[in-house]
């Protein structure tokens, strides 16, 4: 592929994931509010949030050092650069030797040490417990992530998620067991690391329950805008990884047409909506857990991933 | 969908769901489990009676269809509700080191498999290493676990192991296959008998305050 | 002659340093020794630059030590990346040293002992034969424990002096064995041993382990590790952590990959099963700590365990003839070695930077340093960063390159290390994400949050010469992950050696190819130039669009902020989680809380307890059994001449009765 094609390609997805992230999570919040026979916010709040955060002033306690300010740039841009690189609507093989499944997680773990640090700056209690959980959740997240990447990679013979993808679309459609494990241990693991129900409550500021929000608790203004934002990303970007990893259909090749094009944003559309309903309706049927319970939750999605790499072994057929 | 993806399939969800009987913390959903875990092999029962062309076998996926998955789960419920028995799995080891030591044992159950059996077929041997690992998993259960329920259902996953490494292996007799119903069976009603026996005597169901009635402890 | 060239810098070392302790107490001799140091330590880097872009091999012997047989040296691709790394090392410690140094109380005891413990571990790397070998080490081992025992007033350093020594005996003993059985034929050369290959593969490999396994640091041989770095002073525990544990990890390479000729998988497996259990429980034990330069310590633990999977994995692919693979292990290794080099003394000089500044190294008493101490804070970010395996960092790189060997362990035919490897590389994730943790800690509550004593308050930035010493590490660490490439190109010719193959070679631009283009690859620079432009971009667009307005105002924390300084989230208390979920396995930690009586005003007690098990079951009872011994001899010091020649004399009779009974 022509390298301007390539960088026309990642700019027009850069700015597609930033367009659209808010928007996923106002369907989410929306189909939530229905489920709970509220009416909610329309879908498109979460971009008049935002809007509203950046308009305001903002404040920054005298003990804040650059850290704290400097954070929520940097927190946004990691996440954008990670999101980025996760095909969306078309494949990208010309993005694909920058970076591979571990660098987009690697992405993700520089934001969340830089947004941990900021979450310490201030020196206040709520800051402190909300990092040292998140770092907590982290840490049994990552095996399981790397399991999986190791089931994806046995499976693909690569970990470069273009390739993974054109596997899996290559393949019939049907009972492979370790897929299906590893999408179910990805599909928890995207519960944890976006800190949803059952593992962290985005809806509460209960001071006993938040681990994201008690980070960002002193954080205001343009700074808050911006961290709400990457927040929505990183959900973003997991539905994406979801979508383009286990249900690659749909999305259009590389060099095609204008209209295949169109019809993958399309389909890519289809997907985002469908994982919204769906996200929406586990975070209603169940309630939050308690912290020391995530470690077992995530516990359990490491079990499924190193099952399906056993399985693996076992038989040439996923 | 050709035959080994879809025997690897059930193979495979028979494990999972051996696990699964290791994180289960209350009864009824552990009964459920397994009731799920015997259907399952039912289902590769009859898979392999289609690809084996054995229709006996297909008798073997009934009895294990009408015991295992209708009726001794109905009994083992019957059981917990007339016995009002505590609804908790009472565990010896956490549910976090089991699980591990379960994926050990899976481990090991491939390593030895794949170095014992390398002339057979795939689809046997992908059996019989899905089968040693469903049998350890139960074993450990039943050593992990100090419910009797708990130990019952523990015995019985072990069973369905030996089953699907038996058919896996071209079919065994179908006398063996009967006997082996009914000795389960047999099995069941013992333990049935067991239960109320205990439940009489030390008003509970944990195996340790037998321990303690004999003094060993 | 370049091999004359990398003797002579350990030559002038020496020399330097006898000049030094007969000038140590001058004031200028500080600067002097130590930029001298410096300047050696560059012209060694030159050298060892230089033999490796030449990728030639050459040996010399020269007509000391013992007679007749002299020593013998050899410049290989080997020995050259370690004389990089300890060069490298050794120069930015003399250089941070100048501003340092300048601090110490007793200079006579600390100046005149660096030179000659770079020196050694030159002469280390460059000995050819297991005589001049094993000298070179003990040098090692007993300079360090002269720096280590440096500040003697203090009763826990010469206990960690103590257990160094005892430690650092037993290290040489096993290596003097190791070299024993290889050199059957008694000849005690290399390249005699190379040529006869070891007859014991599985005793020497256990030996070797337990030599340079215990000087590196692996489980669970590294308890004298955390207690004799942090004992030395700043520049010193950065050259034990940074440089000296690489020259016991290039004693095993070299044993086990060069002498040892081919060896046979099982042997793989120990490495592995032992390189991912050091790398787990050293960063456990580092996020237990409070101690900054402990902390560090174990976190030297954890890197040893992940340069250690990394090389039994390269053990494992040589065995199976899989030599790409082997490749890309062996380089990983080797880069890792270098990354871990920069940024652990990098991030010790952070520690000794802030000893000096605030006269403490409890993290639990810091706090808001990044204020005072700004320049010092960056840099030590960096290195946290860095250790913490995070893009665009050099971590990252080699960490990244470990998981795509694992990667490849799909295609051993050996089921064991089909299922032994993907298990040490979650366990490697795992300990990836507690070092992430730990950091998070470490920096957090040594430069975030505010100050929690009058110390830390009034700490200043240290000097410029030390800052520069950091700067410079900085800078390497973010060049080595920008361009990870360019290093493993240099480190081919070692990878050559080792395992007969190479990593292909990268320019700086393209990205960094594991085993062919068409596979993974990861391209440092553009993921760093796509987070700097994002960044940029996103501060931009916040700039123009976003409201500027920015008032200063008091911590709100949910209306009800804290006015005691020391209720901040403590190193203890941002641990504890990680402590209640994984300490309770693996130290048996337990949390216990009394509450008082109502109406009681005692105050409530939260006590949290750890039992180290290597050193309850090992180290524990190896001691009482010496202290029961020698309490047994003690009598034996109190005896008559008499009996003392009875005792001779007996001895002498049962000698000759043995004699004439056997001959």
């Amino acid at each position: 592929m022509v390298v301007s094609e390539t960088l026309i390609l990642a700019i027009l997805q850069a700015v597609l994931v930033m367009a659209l992230a808010p928007l996923l999570t106002g369907i989410v919040r929306k189909t939530k509010a229905g489920l709970q026979r509220r009416r909610g916010a329309s879908i498109f709040q979460p971009y008049r949030d935002i809007a509203r955060l950046m308009r305001k002033e903002t404040i920054i306690s005298h003990d804040a050092s650059w850290i704290f300010t400097a954070a929520p740039t940097f927190i946004l841009a990691a996440t954008w650069v990670a999101a980025t690189l996760v095909p969306t609507f078309a494949q990208t093989p010309g993005l694909a030797p920058i970076a591979d499944l571990i660098v987009i997680v690697g992405l993700l773990a520089a934001a969340r040490f830089a947004l941990a640090l900021a979450g310490l700056d201030i020196g206040t209690a709520f800051g402190g417990l909300g990092a040292s959980r998140e770092m907590l959740f982290a840490t049994v997240a990552e095996p399981a992530m790397l399991m999986i990447i190791f089931g994806l990679s046995l499976i693909a013979g690569t970990t470069r998620l273009a390739e993974i993808a054109a596997t899996v679309q290559a393949t019939v459609p049907g009972l492979h067991i370790s897929l299906m494990l590893a999408f179910v241990g990805l599909a928890m693991l995207a519960v944890v690391e976006n800190g949803r129900i059952p593992v962290d409550n985005p809806a509460t500021h209960l001071e006993l329950t938040m681990v994201h929000e008690a980070m960002i608790l002193e954080y205001s203004g343009r700074h808050l805008g911006l961290i709400e934002l990457a927040q929505a990303l990183k959900l973003l970007l997991y539905v994406s990884l979801i979508a383009v990893v286990f249900i690659p259909w749909g999305l259009a090749p590389a060099g095609s047409t204008l209209l295949a094009y169109g019809l993958g944003f399309g389909v890519y559309l289809i997907k985002l909506v469908v994982a919204a309903k769906l996200l929406a309706f586990f975070e209603i049927a169940g309630a939050k857990m308690r912290v020391f319970r995530v470690p077992q939750f995530a516990g359990v999605a490491l079990m499924l991933a190193l099952l399906a790499v056993l399985l693996l072994f076992v038989s040439r057929s996923f | 969908m050709d035959t080994l993806t879809v025997a690897h399939f059930l193979a495979g969800s028979l494990v999972l769901l051996s696990f699964s009987l290791l994180y289960q913390d209350r009864l009824p959903p552990l009964i459920n489990t397994f009731a799920a875990q015997s259907l399952v092999l039912a289902l590769a029962i009859g898979w392999q009676a289609e690809t084996q062309h054995a229709p006996h076998l297909l008798i073997t996926a009934a009895i294990e269809f009408g015991f295992k998955t209708v009726l001794i789960p109905l009994v083992l419920t019957w059981i917990i509700r007339n016995l009002k028995i505590h609804r908790t799995v009472e565990i010896v080891v956490g549910v976090g080191p089991t699980i591990l030591a379960g994926m050990a044992l899976v481990g090991l159950a491939m390593a030895l498999m794949m170095r014992a059996t390398p002339g057979i077929g795939v689809l046997a041997r992908q059996d019989l290493v899905f089968a040693l690992s469903v049998v350890l998993l139960g074993m450990l259960m039943m050593v992990t676990r100090r419910n009797a329920v708990s130990q019952v259902i523990g015995f019985m996953s072990i069973e369905n192991g030996l089953v699907l490494a038996a058919t896996g292996a071209k079919g065994m007799p179908f006398v063996v296959e009967t006997s082996v119903a009914f000795s389960v069976l047999i099995a069941l009603i013992v333990t049935g008998i067991f239960l109320f026996r205990i439940r009489e005597r030390f008003d509970s169901m944990d195996v340790a305050v037998i321990d303690q009635f004999r003094g060993e402890r | 002659m370049l091999i004359l060239a990398a003797l002579l810098g350990p030559a002038v070392l020496f020399g330097l340093a006898l000049l030094a302790a007969t000038v140590s107490r001058r004031r200028w001799a500080n600067a002097a020794v130590y930029g001298a140091c410096a300047l050696v330590a560059v012209a060694g880097l030159a050298v060892a630059v230089t033999a490796l872009l030449n990728g030639s091999t050459e040996t010399l012997t020269l007509p000391l030590g013992i007679p007749w047989i002299g020593m013998h040296f050899r410049l290989d691709a080997l020995a050259a990346v370690f004389l990089v790394v300890v060069n490298l090392g050794g120069a930015v410690a003399s250089l941070f040293a100048i501003g340092y140094g300048r601090h110490e109380t007793s200079p006579e005891r600390v100046v005149p002992f660096v030179p000659a413990f770079i020196a050694a571990m030159n002469l280390v790397v460059v000995s050819d034969d297991a005589f001049t070998f094993l000298f070179a080490w003990e040098c090692m081992s007993v300079l360090s424990w002269a720096l280590v025992v440096s500040h003697d007033r203090d009763p826990q350093n010469l206990r960690a002096g103590l257990i160094y020594v005892a430690m650092a005996g037993f290290g040489t003993f096993a290596l003097m064995i190791c070299f024993a059985v290889m050199a059957a034929g008694g000849d005690f050369t290399f390249a005699a041993m190379r040529a006869h290959g070891a007859g014991l593969p599985g005793l020497v490999l256990a030996l070797a382990l337990l030599g340079a396994g215990s000087k590196a640091g692996i489980f669970p041989l590294h308890a004298w590790l955390p207690l004799a770095h942090p004992a030395a002073p700043g520049h010193v525990s950065a050259l034990m952590s940074g440089v000296m544990t690489k020259v016991a990890v290039y004693g095993f390479i070299r044993i086990t990959f060069d002498l040892m000729g081919p060896v046979d998988w099982t042997l793989s497996l120990a490495v592995i099963a032992i390189g991912a259990v050091t790398a787990l429980l050293g960063v456990l034990y580092a996020l237990m700590q409070h101690d900054l330069k402990r902390l560090l310590a174990y976190h030297t633990v954890e890197n040893i365990g992940i340069i250690f999977v990394a090389l039994g994995m390269a053990l494992a692919f040589r065995a199976a003839h899989l030599p790409a693979a082997a490749a890309l292990a062996a380089t990983a290794a080797l880069f890792h070695v270098f990354n871990h080099s920069l940024f652990k003394s990098l991030l010790f000089f952070g520690a000794g930077a802030i000893q000096n500044a605030t006269g403490t190294r409890d993290i639990d008493r810091l706090g808001g340093l990044i204020r005072t101490m700004p320049q010092t804070a960056l840099a030590f970010l960096i290195g946290a960063t860095a250790i913490s395996a995070l893009p665009p960092l050099n971590g990252f790189a080699s960490e990244w390159m470990v998981f795509q060997a694992a990667f490849l362990s799909g295609s051993l035919p050996q089921w064991g290390l089909r299922l032994l490897i993907p298990t040490a590389a979650a366990i490697l994730a795992l300990s990836a994400a507690l070092a992430a943790a730990c950091f998070v800690k470490a920096f957090g509550v040594t430069f975030l949050g505010r100050a929690r004593s009058a110390a830390a308050t009034a700490a200043r930035e240290t000097d410029r010469v030390s800052r520069l010493a950091m700067a410079a590490l900085a800078g390497g660490c973010i060049v080595a992950g920008v361009v990870p490439g360019f290093f493993t190109n240099l480190l081919g010719p070692a990878s050559q050696m080792l395992t007969t193959a190479r990593m292909p070679i990268a320019n700086a631009v393209s990205p960094l190819v594991p085993v062919a283009a068409n596979h993974n690859t990861y391209s440092g620079l553009i993921i760093a130039l796509g987070l700097i432009g994002a960044t940029l971009l996103v501060a931009a667009l916040v700039h123009l669009l976003a409201n500027r307005a920015t008032r200063r105002s008091d911590t709100w924390d949910c209306g009800h902020p804290e006015i005691n300084l020391l209720a901040q989230y403590s190193a203890g208390s941002f641990a504890q989680p990680i402590r209640r979920v994984y300490a309770s396995i693996a130290f048996g930690a337990r949390e216990t809380v009394e509450m008082p009586a109502p109406c009681d005003l005692a105050p409530a007690k939260f006590t949290a307890t750890l039992h180290d098990s290597a050193w309850e079951l090992l180290y524990a009872p190896v001691g009482k059994t010496i202290g029961f011994l020698a309490d047994r001899l003690n009598p034996f010091q109190y005896l008559t001449i008499r009996a003392y020649l009875g005792i001779v004399f007996v001895a002498l009779v049962l000698l000759l009765t043995g004699l004439a009974i056997w001959s």
